[in-house]
């Protein structure tokens, strides 16, 4: 029988991974701004598994290399391709690039391109939900490398004190940049370093999408509750670091083992034994190849901003007439939730 | 006229804001229990309770950053640093956090936070919790920048600022706290606004914060001697009031910019510059700087008395202006 769970998240990995591809379209027709395209190629499962556990009212910070988590998490491939060409139309105006794409709408608090700067921001957003009454769990995603900056222990400390529900998602990939992880990392044992500050651990791999799915849903229940977590998936980076890198540093064989813990095509096995036929196969492949055609050929022809926009939203417009309290948490919370009483 | 502190002042602004903003949270090391290192948060606890006077352990990139995504996500927080100094462990979530998501978003996501602290020299605290470190914050740009010279000030510009859709820094001075000074927030200008502190035809001074107070005791001693000074005290430095200057420098025809944060690459060479930049044809000299040494703050009280200007520094400096020395 064929599982309509494991077709749609065969769906959404697919649709990651062709969207990098037309990221890298982009770059090679000359339309994305600049070359600091960090492709999630390889990395579709933590980043499709986690999303697809979140709830509509959870919140989330990424890093640089955030396209799939987003993509996943609802985004449309045209207003981010476009924001990837800094263009108006795109997500942030064309003022924020594939680095800093963000959506308050889908509660995307936005991809960071200060390894770790995102993670202290989920601690705050966590502390709004405790104070505000909201059912919600702001996630921080990162790499291997935020593992070993100091502000993630700050907010792991934090997070536990104040028992806010927040979950902070290690996307490990073996490698900062070129720096193999076990060359930056005295000790291995992050999940282990997570619970010394009394967070929830857990450890998966991020070659199976139902596994990480499900570990995440249940991860983020507790952290609903006020039992902040910590989750660690395993995976491989395919290609380079950013869209410019061929990756000389690292070992040949290494690489075709590492891509051989390929998500996708562990998932179109899974749905092969469950009964898919190819030439359906063909068919969904065929669908998102379009769709993300659309988004390039929209990025591309989408006009520029105007030099005009270059001076808007540094500020707010309109400091004269600061909004009510109720708007302001309204606007900030996308939901109707409150009840008032908080205090 | 009623007379109130620095302190109390600070923190009846504070607590009203509170109470009509339930959304504020406050954050900081020791601002609870202990009251805050300088007592301005003294008595918050107890009435607002400890979800919303926190303190938190002794981790200031967390403390901002966590600010930085409460402001995003629906509160008002007001993160105290305990001294100003301590901003270089926080530098990255106020300069490449807190400042740009606005713009980077597109202005989509607002972070209306405050980041209180106080600088400054005056109690032999020496190099590490003594600097006034303003140029930095100023020279971001995404960032309010208040900084009170009296209780008046430190009372309405504090309002204000928690009404404000962006993070405005709050800078305030460890000499003033415990001060008393006439209170009467009617007369205050609006948000954004100068202050003509006194008025006189003669030259201009320019300046803020606790150098407000030292040129007004040197202006006063300057009359004395025929000389007719305009204090102007800016208040807030983004938003910078550069009308309010420029009007007081074309009646005087001479500036004397005085700060507290040292003098290279610091808040008076920008001040300097934009008043000859748009003053050039009134101008009868040129623009003058009192500023701190280019020096780490020492500890020995004359020493640190000597490294910032003194109010006999800056008379001397205006008799320079005036061709009188
Ligand atoms: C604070 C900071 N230091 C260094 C860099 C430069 N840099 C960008 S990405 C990167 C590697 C990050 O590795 P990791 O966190 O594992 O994420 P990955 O790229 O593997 O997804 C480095 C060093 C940066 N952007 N920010
Ligand atoms: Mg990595």
């Amino acid at each position: 029988m064929i599982s309509e769970n494991s077709r749609h998240l065969y769906l959404q990995l697919l649709r990651v991974r062709t969207f990098e591809d037309r990221v890298g379209e982009l770059f090679l027709q000359g339309g994305s701004a600049g070359t600091m395209l960090h492709l999630s190629i390889g990395e579709e499962a933590p980043a499709v598994g986690v999303a697809e556990a979140m709830q509509p009212k959870d919140s989330f910070t990424t890093h640089h290399r955030g396209h799939g988590i987003f993509l996943a998490r609802g985004a449309d491939p045209k207003r981010m391709l476009a924001e990837i060409a800094g263009k108006e139309a795109g997500y942030c105006r064309g003022k924020g690039g594939s680095m800093h794409i963000a959506d308050r709408k889908l509660g995307h608090l936005g991809a960071n391109a200060i390894v770790g700067g995102g993670i202290p921001h989920v601690v705050g957003a966590g502390l709004s939900y405790q104070l505000l009454k909201v059912p919600a769990v702001s996630i921080a995603f990162f790499g291997d490398g935020a593992m070993q900056q100091g502000n993630l222990y700050e907010s792991m400390n934090l997070a536990a004190l104040w028992k806010l529900p927040v979950l902070f998602v290690c996307i490990n990939n073996q490698y900062g940049m070129g720096t193999r992880l076990d060359q930056a990392s005295a000790s291995l044992e992050f999940v282990k370093r997570a619970e010394s500050f009394g967070l929830i651990g857990k450890e998966v791999s991020g070659l199976d999408v139902e596994e990480v799915k499900e570990a995440a849903t249940e991860i983020l229940e507790m952290a609903r509750e006020g039992k902040p977590a910590f989750m660690k998936i395993d995976c491989y980076r395919f290609h380079g670091h950013a869209r410019k890198d061929k990756s000389p540093y690292r070992d040949q064989n290494e690489e075709e083992e590492g891509r051989k813990k390929d998500p996708i095509k562990f998932q179109a096995d899974r749905l092969m034994e469950q009964g898919v036929s190819i030439s359906e196969m063909d068919i969904w492949h065929k669908k998102v190849a379009d769709e993300m055609d659309e988004a390039l050929n929209f990025a591309l022809e989408t006009q520029e901003p105007t030099l005009n926009s270059m001076f808007e939203d540094v500020y707010a417009p309109n400091l004269t007439h600061p909004e009510s309290v109720g708007s302001r948490i309204d606007r900030a919370l996308y939901s109707e939730i409150l009840d008032g009483d908080y205090r | 006229m009623k007379e109130m502190t620095y302190r109390d002042a600070l923190r009846l602004g504070l607590q009203e804001s509170m109470q009509s903003d339930p959304t504020i949270v406050i954050l900081g090391e020791e601002v609870g229990r202990y009251g805050g290192a300088y007592g301005v948060t003294k008595g918050l606890l107890q009435e607002f309770g400890e979800d919303w006077v926190r303190d938190t352990p002794i981790s200031e990139e967390i403390l901002v950053g966590a600010a930085v995504g409460a402001a995003m996500t629906g509160l008002r927080p007001v993160a105290e640093l305990m001294y100003v100094d301590f901003l270089t462990l926080a530098m990255d979530q106020l300069v490449n956090q807190a400042a740009k998501i606005r713009y980077m978003f597109g202005g989509q996501i607002s972070v209306p936070m405050m980041l209180r602290s106080q600088g400054g020299t005056g109690r032999s605290a020496a190099a590490q919790h003594s600097q006034s470190l303003e140029a930095w914050v100023m020279h971001t740009p995404g960032l309010h920048l208040a900084m009170p010279a009296d209780a008046t000030d430190a009372y309405v510009l504090i309002k204000h600022a928690l009404t404000l859709a962006d993070p405005v820094v709050f800078l305030e001075h460890k000499g003033l706290y415990a001060q008393s000074f006439p209170f009467n927030p009617e007369s205050a200008p609006p948000w954004g606004k100068a202050k003509i502190s006194r008025s006189g035809n003669d030259c201009s001074i320019i300046c803020y914060s606790r150098m407000v107070q030292r040129s007004l005791e040197a202006a006063t001693q300057l009359a004395e001697l025929g000389v007719q000074v305009d204090v102007v005290d800016l208040r807030t430095l983004h938003p910078l009031d550069m009308e309010t200057v420029t009007k007081s420098v074309r009646k005087t025809g001479r500036a004397l910019v005085v700060t507290e944060d040292c003098l290279t690459a610091g808040v008076s060479a920008e001040l300097s510059a934009r008043i000859t930049e748009e003053n050039f044809e009134y101008l009868e000299e040129p623009v003058l700087r009192m500023a701190g040494e280019d020096i780490p703050i020492p500890v020995s009280p004359a020493l640190e008395a000597a490294s910032v200007p003194t109010n006999e520094s800056i008379k001397q400096s205006i008799l320079k202006l005036m061709r009188k020395k």
